[in-house]
């Protein structure tokens, strides 16, 4: 029998209400609340340990109350780990994601927990948990732990996984390839497609696009010749030995590299990871995907008044929305903490 | 600055300016290294221009070279 742990807020942990809200974490041997309903439906682990916190202890000491949890599961055996379910409760909703994406990231071990669409914790960290679509109130309780039991049991048991819509938690944004049941190759699946599509008739899509969320437009810069403008790029540019291993497709990582004392950008110091497209090109100059050289040029000139040290570099090839998005955010804070004041962005 | 421009439109770049290609969006290999210089610094300076500008939609900035 494998063994699972449940994370609990201080409400359904039975420690109390809101005035109880700053509750410091505890661990408990065996089953709590509702640990007992998801024991009763896991087929393949027992619950062995209730963790209650406070949601406001999470909320306002973070820091501490993931301490003090991964230190309660340092020597703890357990296989998977589950947080709430959340309902609508926002706070309850952040916990159960901060301590689902900790757990994860320190044990690797499969995190579950259910949330309501609502919960901000959904666009939190359905990224990184599995987080199943659950109802607005704890009336639902015993039918969103059910769920969460079922997808437990199949991850421990090692079934084959369907994606997300079909198994019930909100997408990750992580594509597979997978072999279809039907055998029908993809050649005859997109003509039938553009058949249906053709004849006005509905079809499903097997790529489907993320709803994009706008960014708004930058205010225009007054003045260029004060302006202090990185470069960055998708087109895979690194130096030559590939230092932050930034994967050829569906890229992950991102790189920044000092360019503060480079007139150009030499071929041999600089080549392109991209599998994209046929890398000759940019590897016998890496300026043509990384424009220092006219940069250097437009600097000389003072039509602008610096180049930023660093350029940023990832690969834009099979890179999912969610990863491009994230990557995105973590590029413009360094640009931002630096004073940048405008960006050239090349993608290939 | 991208070559596929309908992806860039799709994705919601705000300011485009069109590339030449894919492998190479500055320089095409097969003319004269000055050629190519002087495609790059001309696209980059109107990126660098585009900057500047206030758009109130997304926009498609016209190279010349």
């Amino acid at each position: 029998m494998k063994k699972a742990i449940l994370y609990l807020n201080q409400f359904f942990g039975q420690i109390g209400g809101e005035d109880k809200a700053d509750f410091a974490p505890v661990i408990n041997e065996g089953q709590i609340g509702p640990a007992m309903e998801l024991n009763k439906n896991l087929e393949n682990a027992e619950v062995t340990h209730t963790i209650i916190c406070g949601d406001n202890f999470m909320g306002s000491n973070e820091e501490e109350a993931l301490k003090t949890i991964l230190e309660f599961l340092e020597n703890k055996e357990f296989d998977i780990f589950f947080a709430g379910p959340a309902f609508q409760a926002g706070r309850y909703g952040n916990a159960c994601g901060v301590i689902c994406k900790a757990v994860k990231e320190k044990f690797n071990v499969p995190v579950v927990s259910s949330m309501h669409v609502e919960n901000p914790g959904v666009e939190m960290f359905k990224k990184d948990v599995y987080i199943f679509k659950g109802g607005s109130s704890a009336a639902k309780m015993r039918k969103d732990v059910k769920v969460m039991a079922q997808f437990g049991d199949k991850l421990l048991s090692g079934k084959k996984l369907l994606p997300a819509d079909e198994e019930g938690y909100f997408p990750r944004g992580i594509r597979h390839q997978v072999w279809l049941e039907s055998e029908k190759p993809a050649s005859e699946r997109v003509v039938e497609m553009l058949i249906k599509k053709l004849n006005g008739e509905k079809f499903e899509t097997e790529l489907p696009i993320p709803k994009s969320d706008r960014v708004a437009v930058a205010p225009p810069i007054n003045d260029l010749s004060k302006a202090n403008i990185a470069l960055v790029n998708t087109g895979g540019i690194v130096p030559v030995d590939n230092p932050d291993r930034i994967q050829s497709a569906s890229a992950t990582r991102w790189g920044k590299y000092d360019i503060s004392k480079m007139e150009i950008l030499q071929a041999g110091q600089f080549k392109t990871i991209h599998a994209g497209f046929d890398p000759a090109a940019a590897d016998a100059d890496p300026n043509v995907i990384l424009p220092l050289d006219v940069m250097r040029a437009y600097e000389k000139e003072g039509k602008i008044a610096k180049v930023h040290e660093y350029f940023y570099s990832t690969v834009g090839t099979g890179t999912t929305q969610a990863e491009a998005a994230r990557m995105g955010q973590e590029i413009s804070e360094h640009l931002r903490e630096a004073n940048v004041d405008g960006v050239i962005m090349v993608s290939t | 600055m991208a070559n596929l421009i309908p992806v860039a439109k799709t994705v919601g770049a705000n300011k485009i300016v069109p590339t030449i290609s894919i492998p190479y969006p500055l320089g095409d290999p097969s003319t004269t290294k000055e050629q190519q210089w002087k495609l790059r610094y001309h696209r980059v300076g109107v990126a660098l221009d585009a900057l500047t500008i206030d758009v109130k939609e997304q926009t498609i900035f016209p190279v010349k070279i």
